[in-house]
């Protein structure tokens, strides 16, 4: 990934840490820890913090695809797990803050398929898919793939961290889910590829992190949930929770966003990626709901809360992100950071 | 500015069936108040005994009457009140 502007002292030492523009990469280093230290504490809402959720994106960008101009050593040194870990317990805390679980039902299969069923049906706040639906300019349009991009350009990856953690019927289902949204084998079809054919339908560019610098806090804060989940073997509960509750929560939106595309004029090649998550998240829910989280579930009892918080948590972070938008679109603003990324 | 798929990024065989050969046995999950889950090495027909169109190996068959996808289904029984016996 190309590097980002940073937003701030944490991402601008980590930055230069990284990319070895300090003279004493140990001092820089310990800049960085002080930073981040103060940083966490002062902040007075991580969720929407750009220097701490750009740094946090970062860190955790060195486990995927790396960051232009930075070493390959960097993915595992101490000090920077260190820093992470910092931000990440910080993260988690917000987070789970934000969230409140009902009381919890029996640790089976089929009563975890249905209490993830019911979760993920009470919609509660603005929906931003009947805004794109009917509503939504074709700046509008291209800010939401702005978003979405951040994810989407590597769909999938971050619940794939938890493929080794899983056993038997769970793990079966993650892959078999897995497996279509990486085109099971045919490039054409890797979701990341449909999305990619959308941007450049809108003339954008498909370039994996090229509007980054766009994305604000909360858009970061909801993929680096997926990598604190994807990546802390003691989250795999919930980065299942995640998955499903994304799968459960597609298939209709996606109908909806195909709509405004088709509305705004654009043909099979925009609208492709979202087609085709109607169909294949009408089945990956199923798997996801009974297979996957209610056999982690099944062999694990004492992962159910975990699986029903990492659900919880994917709804929760997601919906303020929506309402941010959505408050901006509903002022007359964009959503986005002032960025030469959206220059035209 | 043109949005085709890029050369790399072609199905090489469109439409193929994807669960073709090794031996997978068929299984139906009836989803409790949702689709019939399709497992294994089957093949979709019309009433015509043609293919129906199919790109993923395990299909969700609508069993509310209410998807826009038929034969598959789209999730729409969860804003229906679809319930099943099974
Ligand atoms: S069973 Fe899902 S839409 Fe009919």
């Amino acid at each position: 990934m190309k590097q980002p502007a940073p937003r701030g002292e944490a991402s601008t030492l980590l930055l230069a840490v990284l990319t070895g523009t300090v003279d004493s990469p140990g001092d820089a280093l310990s800049l960085l820890e002080s930073a981040v230290g103060a940083a966490v504490t002062r902040t007075p809402d991580i969720l929407h913090d750009d220097d701490l959720q750009l740094a946090l994106f970062c860190l955790y960008e060195l486990h995927y695809s790396g960051i232009e101009g930075a070493g390959d050593d960097w993915e595992w040194n101490l000090r920077l797990l260190g820093v992470r870990q910092r931000i990440e317990v910080a993260f988690e805390a917000r987070v789970r803050d934000e969230v409140v679980l009902g009381e919890l039902p029996d640790a089976t299969g089929e009563a975890v398929c249905a209490e993830l069923f019911r979760m993920t049906a009470g919609d509660s706040g603005p929906s931003m898919s009947r805004f794109v639906a009917r509503t939504a300019t074709d700046d509008q349009l291209r800010e939401f793939l702005v978003h979405r991009s951040i994810s989407q350009l590597r769909e999938a990856d971050p619940h794939t961290w938890a493929i080794p953690r899983l056993a038997g019927r769970a793990k079966a289902a993650l892959v078999e889910i897995q497996a279509d949204e990486y085109g099971n084998g045919l490039l054409a079809r890797m979701h990341s590829s449909l999305f990619a054919r959308t941007m450049r339908e809108l003339g954008m560019d498909d370039t994996y992190g090229a509007y980054l610098d766009a994305a604000p806090a909360i858009t970061l804060a909801s993929n680096n949930l997926m990598s604190l989940f994807g990546l802390n073997r003691r989250l795999r509960g919930a980065i299942v929770g995640h998955l499903a509750a994304y799968e459960m929560t597609s298939s209709q939106p996606n109908r909806l966003y195909s709509r405004g595309f088709t509305r705004l004029g654009y043909g099979e090649a925009a609208t492709g990626y979202f087609d085709e998550h109607v169909e294949a998240d009408a089945v990956h829910e199923q798997i996801a709901g009974r297979d996957m989280a209610g056999g982690l579930v099944e062999s694990d009892p004492h992962l159910l809360a975990d699986v029903l918080f990492g659900a919880a948590a994917a709804l929760a972070v997601d919906s303020i992100m929506t309402e941010r938008i959505m408050a901006a679109w509903e002022d007359g603003r964009s959503s986005l950071l002032p960025s030469e990324a959206m220059a035209p | 500015m043109s949005a085709d798929l890029r050369n790399e990024e072609r199905d090489p065989a469109p439409g193929r069936p994807l669960n073709s050969g090794a031996a997978a046995p068929v299984s139906v999950v009836a989803c409790p108040d949702g689709p019939l889950l399709v497992r294994g090495d089957f093949v979709l027909v019309g009433a015509d005994g043609e293919e129906l169109p199919r790109t993923r190996r395990t299909v969700a068959l609508c069993r509310c009457g209410a998807s826009a996808l038929k034969p598959y289904c789209d999730g729409s029984h969860k804003f229906t009140g679809f319930r099943s016996d099974v």
